[in-house]
């Protein structure tokens, strides 16, 4: 399988990136890890004409600690984000998440940027940005804008990215002290795509949930953020009944498609397991 | 569009400077099994799952045919033809893979080496359980990994200088 003959192009700025897309227009794809385009263009579903790598960008490699936010830029490998201690320490569901993407090789090349920019909804950071309330930051032609993930999604492959944009950075407000977290991921085999799985980040108080966001991965055209599932659990002890009209609650917005992993019904179905784990493990975890 | 212009690229390969020229869309495992005439790296699956192709590059362990060859300009790459010590003698993890039967057919086995090479670099010490982790990117069709598994434990060993333990049938 060889991919579609294409022209490669090394920028070494953001600035030059943009230019290189904007002069090039649609048949211009940028190239991050490549671990989403390099099989799409081998299979000859993507056929770009110019490939803008960003690999020679210099500041898109970082991870920093901005008051109460995390910045990572958007060439951070998901191995880079298994190795940092800030993660670890401030984002453990970060880290956990990242642990589940996949296989070692494609984490060394896999970054965050990608997998956040790319709109496929099998891919798991989208649903953990929206459960921590991550914001993009996007810079074309125009210069920079912010964006909250939560607004960047509007179905598969179609995100908010204007043309000649390139997402440049992630950054999430750290969770409390003392939060719980748990990404669950039901998968096939490792390395998959997950067939459902979601994210809780949570604080409890008194034994009661206090505050709480859930989000769910590759049960839509799009990650999302179940609201009523939160709201369902909070001033709770997390009681059986609670669990269960979270799940419900999740499972009234899921539309997964069926395919490999199976028909919709079932992953709905797993989805809101996914949900009550995640939820009883967070609680768990948290101080 | 027309045939894309060739690009010169040079990078090192098992130590030797190594150059070409390829088009963009050459994939790294194409430049180094044909250009390079290195043909340990396997070309398994051909969508990133198998791990055949794995070779090291810039300390890493990565899946050579899910990189174009332009990407790897300058890199630093390691193959199972470089895996040897330096005197030619089997490493200790050719030398456990043989002394394990860490393989059958062997289709998956450069990919396996190297990528266990990296493994060890990075975890000289690893339980069974983070091995299995490790070598996740890994597809072996033969040998249901038990053997995989006890070949890297027992190169660990002999790089760490402990004594191997065969753990209980």
């Amino acid at each position: 399988m060889i991919p579609g003959p294409f022209t490669y192009h090394r920028p070494e700025s953001v600035a030059d990136a943009v230019k290189l897309l904007i002069e090039l227009g649609d048949e211009a794809r940028p190239l991050a890890g490549g671990h989403s385009l390099i099989p799409m263009m081998k299979l000859r579903l993507a056929t770009p004409d110019h490939l803008v790598d960003l690999a020679g960008i210099g500041d898109l490699k970082r991870i920093v600690r901005d008051g109460d936010r995390i910045v990572i830029g958007a060439m951070t490998t998901q191995h880079e984000l298994l190795a940092s201690n800030v993660i670890a320490s401030s984002l453990p569901i970060l880290h956990e998440t990242a642990l589940l993407i996949a296989d070692p090789q494609v984490r060394y090349r896999g970054t965050i940027g990608g997998n956040v920019a790319n709109g496929d909804p099998g891919n798991d950071m989208p649903g953990l940005m929206l459960t921590l309330g991550a914001d993009y930051t996007l810079e074309g032609p125009n210069g920079s804008r912010t964006i909250a993930a939560s607004e960047f999604y509007q179905g598969a492959y179609f995100t908010a990215i204007e043309p000649g944009e390139i997402l440049t950075s992630v950054s999430i407000p750290v969770p409390p002290a003392g939060h719980g977290y748990a990404y669950e991921k039901l998968k096939r085999k490792i390395g998959d795509y997950a067939t459902a799985a979601a994210a809780v980040v949570l604080t409890m108080a008194g034994g009661k949930v206090a505050t709480c966001s859930i989000g769910l991965t590759n049960l839509s055209e799009t990650a999302l953020l179940a609201d009523d599932a939160a709201a369902a659990v909070i001033g709770t002890t997390l009681d059986d009944a609670s669990l269960r009209k979270a799940a419900e609650a999740a499972r009234a917005i899921m539309s997964p498609a069926g395919d490999g992993r199976g028909p919709p019904e079932y992953r709905k179905h797993l989805g809101g397991i996914m949900v009550e784990r995640a939820l009883k493990r967070a609680a768990a975890a948290a101080r | 569009m027309a045939q894309a212009k060739k690009t010169q690229v040079s990078m090192t390969v098992n130590g030797q400077p190594v150059e070409g020229l390829v088009e963009p869309r050459t994939l790294l495992i194409h430049f180094i099994r044909e250009n390079l005439q290195l043909t340990g790296p396997h070309i398994g699956c051909e969508t990133t799952h198998c791990g055949a192709c794995t070779i090291d590059m810039n300390g890493m362990s990565v899946k050579s045919c899910t990189v174009f060859a332009v990407q790897a300009e300058g890199a630093e790459i390691t193959t199972i033809e470089g895996i040897a010590n330096p005197d030619g003698t089997l490493s200790a993890l050719q030398e456990g893979f043989r002394m394990m039967h860490g393989l059958q057919c062997g289709f998956c086995t450069p990919g396996m080496i190297t990528r266990a090479h990296r493994l060890l670099q990075e975890n000289p010490n690893p339980t069974e359980e983070e091995i299995r982790f490790g070598i996740a990117g890994n597809l072996c069709r033969c040998t249901g990994y038990q053997n995989i598994v006890r070949a890297i434990q027992y190169a660990a060993a002999k790089i760490n200088g402990t004594e191997f333990k065969e753990a209980a049938e």
